[in-house]
């Protein structure tokens, strides 16, 4: 059956306009459109990745509900590739259906409050209940940091030690953890800009079952290499129209009030544009690059560009507002949920909250002293750091 | 600190500003010309860098500039003619090559990355795009000639400005009318110029010169021979070495008419955009260069029993360094894409081009000299070479600030009044 008779078929059997969201897209999910680069009975076809835009699109024009792709972010990002990687049948048959319909909401238990840059050294630990009993249950107990979405969550990706004497690297294993456990508990991080995005979780003798464990005993850092890369492409530049980004709300703010202009801010500002530009137009050729087959490693620069030049121009537009940058719009806590966007509205507050939540640009999905290292390194082929941590347990490293 | 990991925060999302432009940036997505190059335009990059390392290798380059005749004529005749660089955006018809100025872009790369002394952004980018603009004029003839010359490398032909004038010079026919076309050369009613042209680059091996200047009747380009009668070269001492200036005086020296007024306008102004277009990919192929050079002695240099490049407080200029190149190359590449196809927008690919790339390919010389540390400050290591390219290549064809003036016009970011 073609791709076409698909849609059409998953449209004759279940009209939009009266099938209820949620089994519309089970329906979809079961028809193997719900991303067609998935294997056949995991809501895919195996067929190529680029073919999912025409089904997108087939189904949009025909007024069907989509999965809100913005609040299941992590699901369907990090999670599901991981899962399909590397989960048995069983744990695919389990997860995939309910994460790509929104009906299970999933985050992610990585960084720790030792553990950032250095993920690897990461110390919650998982120990079997029973010893030597190969099928035993793990018992978990630590502390996870800078966690979106966890007040929401059903279910978690959680990386923990399970052999402290091995070195850092090879004593990992990754699980799939249940957030309804009565040992995990969900406090809310309040940021400098006021709001809450993410949380702590304090894990306490949580109970997972062996058959949620994702790959091997040991195998964790090797897992977590999946969900990561698949993080770097989630965050990899998207198309911009110029003046798409913070600089437009700058831009805005100098045609709309010449009382603000001065000489020396114009110069800054043009400066900053001419930056934005170049950014925008090098997210530009590297989309060229993907799409012609040939992806070069611009990627990275585009984050470290990002982050810096967001930092400059929020910077400058406070400066450029005199007074009102004195001022900010609103320090009540607010938390993201399910039912909020859950991406970062910067054009939507005051010059001061993106002045503060600009700051984490550098520091959330890698700081930007760590992709200066990667570019080095993997870039360049610069030597690498001295490792002293490398060929020593865990257990003895200086903690 | 570690380069193993990197953490998750997993809701960032680098475009996610401003929803409302989404329908917008499909369209734009569509519409950006390619920034990539194609294989016709690798093979090019490859003879010319072949040719260039195997005859302008910068000792050569360097023990040439020592000498009263840093260009290698050989070397230039075999880019322009043998691999026919000289005419690429000149049409098949005119006896070119009929690719365009994305190609000639790429030649530009190599050139920088080269610094080789050859005439090739004055006389095949500037003076050709001069002379392409005027095919439809009266002087038909004349311009046919002058095309197939310039095409088959035959003849070096410059523009008789001062090598730091901007496309926003304002040949604009409105300053035209408070101002003249040029303050410094006047043609009488007989077509004899007289006047004075301070820092023309290349002029030392220009054939020919084409001369803005103000005639009675206006503003006019004429041809003038370089040895004609009344012609005086006087060799300047530049910063750059390898591309030499000189001030040149007219003294009733004859020249051909080639175009008035308007005409005359355009066929300048377009000179000059399209070779600062092109200037951008030869800051490029600087930068690049520069970069090359600081990431094999990164490696390679030990101190305190380490290679240097292991120290972050090199490798992590050095990425960033690489980051900026990665952007440039974006950035000329639109450029180039712009001139190439008479964009719209192309004035504004211009002067952002120049906005960053001058910039860029400054730093990539300045931290190519500071990484190099002692070797780098003499006169023996080639990086002297790169950042005296670099640094006059930031103030020809208009400086990044000017340029940032003309774009603030441009895209409707007046300044305080």
């Amino acid at each position: 059956m073609s791709l076409q008779q698909r849609i059409k078929t998953l449209l004759e059997e279940h009209d939009p306009a009266s099938t209820p969201r949620l089994d519309f897209l089970r329906a979809q999910f079961d028809a193997g459109l719900a991303w067609v680069h998935f294997p056949v009975g995991l809501g895919g076809l195996d067929a190529p990745r680029e073919q999912q835009r025409i089904v997108d699109e087939a189904l949009a024009a025909a007024g069907a509900p989509d999965n809100d792709p913005h609040r299941i972010g992590i699901g369907l990002g990090m999670a599901a590739p991981t899962i399909l990687a590397h989960g048995t049948d069983e744990q695919r048959r389990r997860f995939l259906r309910p994460l790509w319909t929104g009906e299970e909401v999933w985050c992610q238990l990585f960084s720790e409050p030792g553990a950032g840059s250095d993920l690897a050294g990461l110390a919650t630990k998982a120990v079997r209940e029973n010893p030597g009993d190969e099928g035993s249950d793990w018992i978990v107990t630590g502390q996870k940091v800078w966690t979106s979405m966890a007040h929401e969550a059903r279910w978690a990706i959680l990386i923990a030690r399970t052999d402290p004497a091995v070195p850092k690297h090879k004593g990992l294993t990754y699980f799939v953890c249940d957030m309804t456990d009565p040992g995990v508990e969900v406090r809310p991080l309040r940021q400098i800009t006021g709001e809450a995005e993410f949380n702590e979780v304090f894990l306490t003798g949580v109970r997972i079952p062996d058959s949620l464990r994702l790959g091997p005993v040991g195998a964790g850092w090797a897992v977590a290499q999946t969900t990561l890369m698949n993080e770097r492409v989630a965050i990899g530049g998207g198309a911009q129209p110029r003046e798409g980004g913070v600089i437009g709300v700058v831009a805005k703010a100098w045609r709309e009030r010449p009382e603000l202009r001065t000489a020396a801010a114009h110069d800054t500002l043009l400066d900053l544009w001419v930056q934005a530009e170049a950014a925008r137009l090098t997210a530009t050729r590297l989309r060229q690059q993907l799409a012609e087959g040939q992806p070069g490693p611009e990627g990275s620069a585009a984050k470290l560009a990002f982050a810096r030049l967001n930092q400059e121009i929020s910077g400058f537009e406070a400066d450029l507002l005199g007074e009102e940058g004195l001022r900010y719009d609103d320090w009540t806590t607010e938390r993201w949920t399910t039912d909020r966007p859950t991406t970062v509205d910067f054009a939507g507050r005051g010059a001061g909250y993106r002045y503060l939540r600009a700051k984490g640009n550098s520091i959330e999905g890698g700081t930007s002293e760590i992709l200066r290292n990667i570019i080095a390194e993997r870039v360049l082929g610069l030597p690498p750091e001295i490792r002293v941590d490398k060929d020593v347990a865990w257990k003895d490293l200086a903690q | 600190m570690s380069s193993a990991a990197v953490p998750e925060s997993g809701t960032v999302e680098l475009s996610a500003v401003d929803s409302s432009a989404t329908a917008s940036a499909a369209a734009e997505a569509v519409a950006a010309p390619s920034l990539l190059y194609s294989e016709v335009e690798d093979d090019l990059r490859a003879s010319v860098r072949a040719l260039l390392a195997d005859r302008s290798p910068w000792n050569a380059v360097l023990a040439r500039c020592e000498t009263d005749q840093p260009y290698d004529t050989s070397v230039w005749k075999s880019l322009a003619a043998d691999l026919g660089c000289a005419g690429l955006a000149i049409p098949e018809k005119a006896g070119g090559a009929g690719a365009s100025w994305r190609e000639a872009a790429v030649v530009a790369e190599e050139v920088g990355r080269a610094v080789t002394p050859v005439p090739f952004l004055t006389s095949s980018v500037i003076a050709t795009a001069a002379v392409l603009a005027l095919q439809e004029s009266a002087q038909a003839a004349e311009i046919g000639d002058l095309l197939e010359r310039l095409a088959a490398g035959r003849t070096a032909a410059v523009l008789a400005v001062p090598f730091s004038s901007a496309p926003d010079a304002a040949f604009s026919k409105a300053l035209l009318s408070d101002a003249p076309f040029s303050n410094t050369v006047r043609a009488d009613d007989a077509g004899r110029l007289s006047g004075a042209v301070t820092s023309v680059a290349d002029a030392r091996v220009a054939d020919l010169f084409i001369v803005p200047a103000t005639a009675s009747a206006g503003p006019a380009l004429f041809v003038v021979d370089a040895d004609a009668a009344g012609v005086t070269l006087d060799a300047a001492t530049s910063l750059d070495l390898t591309r030499p200036l000189a001030d040149l005086t007219f003294t009733e020296a004859t020249g051909r008419q080639l175009a008035s007024d308007d005409a005359a306008v355009t066929a300048l102004s377009r000179a000059l955009s399209t070779g600062a277009a092109v200037l951008a990919s030869e800051q490029l192929g600087i930068a690049e260069a520069c970069l090359e050079l600081s990431v094999s002695y990164l490696k390679t240099r030990y101190q305190f029993a380490r290679p240097i490049g292991s120290y972050q407080a090199l490798k992590h200029r050095a990425a960033d360094l690489w980051a900026s190149v990665a952007q440039a190359r974006a950035v000329a590449r639109y450029a180039a894409a712009c001139v190439a196809d008479d964009d719209p927008d192309a004035p504004v690919a211009v002067a952002l081009a120049q906005a960053y790339c001058s910039g860029v390919a400054v730093r990539a010389a300045e931290e190519c000299v500071q990484f190099h540390g002692g070797i780098g400050f003499t006169w023996e290591h080639p990086a002297h070479l790169y950042l005296k390219r670099a640094k006059s290549d930031s103030i020809a064809l208009g400086t990044a600030s000017r340029h940032r003036a003309a774009l603030g016009r441009l895209v409707d970011l007046p300044a305080a009044t």
